[in-house]
């Protein structure tokens, strides 16, 4: 039934996309997406909204940061308050 | 007494990344500066206690993740348990997934590159609650697994699951509200919420 795999992939979609399901369902999902388009281009819809949110969420570091940090660290980083 | 050198040689290059987490965590660039120094001044004095050859970043991120949650959640009133609405599967795709064969040759990693400015992803995840919000940026941002997401967070990882789903689908609503309030998407653009797309659906 077509329907039933629409619907395994679909539960299966988030943790197919990180990478964690076992070899067996993993290939499962692979073969259903490879004759199925609707699927197909949903996930890769999913996979590609993913890249996008990531390359968004990547910051420069303050230079002034990471001065600081490397200079505390040379000092042994004493305790007390942070400056 | 950690070895100065070879602390500074594996942690340093991490600190994009913590750096990136802990401005989403805290929202705000001068509590995301101190969370950042005191997290690797916690690190470089216990460094001895850091197993060599395991995940240094995942290490880094738990020490990120405690700090946080110690001294900037000790601040509010109650830890955030707000809970999240039921977001449809495949939520931004049923309305946008159509944009892609609009103009052919480009990739919708290209047009959603375009549709959604660095402001406006980074305030769509900013909008989430914590515990949602830190599951998405340790998944989707860092790309620990389930297992390393549980042990940074102290929680089960049926838990972790629950929360990247609930996370991440209410993610592309808040994305797609955001897109509507400010008229980057014009219904021309949209088709109506519906099979249009042709979108696989969960019964």
């Amino acid at each position: 039934m077509p329907d039933e795999d629409c619907n395994d992939a679909v539960r299966e979609l988030y943790t197919f996309l990180d990478g964690e399901l076992t070899d067996a369902r993993r290939s499962a999902i692979r073969g259903h997406l490879d004759g199925c388009h609707p699927c197909l281009e949903a996930f890769d819809f999913e996979a590609e909204l993913r890249m996008v949110v990531s390359h968004h969420c990547r910051e420069q570091v303050p230079d002034a940061l990471k001065a600081r940090i490397a200079a505390l660290i040379e000092q042994g980083a004493p305790e007390g308050p942070i400056v | 007494m950690a070895d100065q050198a070879t602390f500074t040689d594996q942690a340093m290059d991490l600190m994009p990344s913590l750096y990136s987490a802990a401005l989403r965590m805290t929202r705000n660039p001068a509590d995301a500066e101190d969370l950042v120094q005191e997290t690797y001044l916690k690190a470089y004095r216990g460094f001895g206690s850091f197993e060599q050859g395991t995940n240094l970043k995942a290490w880094l991120y738990r020490i990120l993740t405690n700090t946080f949650i110690n001294r900037y959640r000790a601040a509010k009133r109650r830890p955030d348990e707000t809970d999240l609405d039921d977001v449809e599967d495949f939520y931004l795709y049923r309305r946008l997934g159509g944009l892609e064969e609009a103009r052919a040759g480009r990739s919708a990693e290209d047009e959603l590159m375009d549709l959604f400015s660095e402001a406006e992803v980074k305030a769509a995840v900013d909008a989430l609650p914590e515990q949602f919000r830190m599951a998405v940026l340790l998944a989707d941002v860092e790309g620990f697994s389930y297992k390393e997401i549980a042990s940074i967070l102290e929680i089960p990882i049926g838990t972790v699951m629950s929360r990247l789903h609930r996370g991440r689908k209410n993610l592309q609503k808040a994305l797609f509200e955001f897109a509507t309030t400010q008229g980057l998407i014009t219904a021309d653009d949209v088709d109506a919420p519906s099979d249009a797309t042709g979108a696989p659906t969960s019964t």
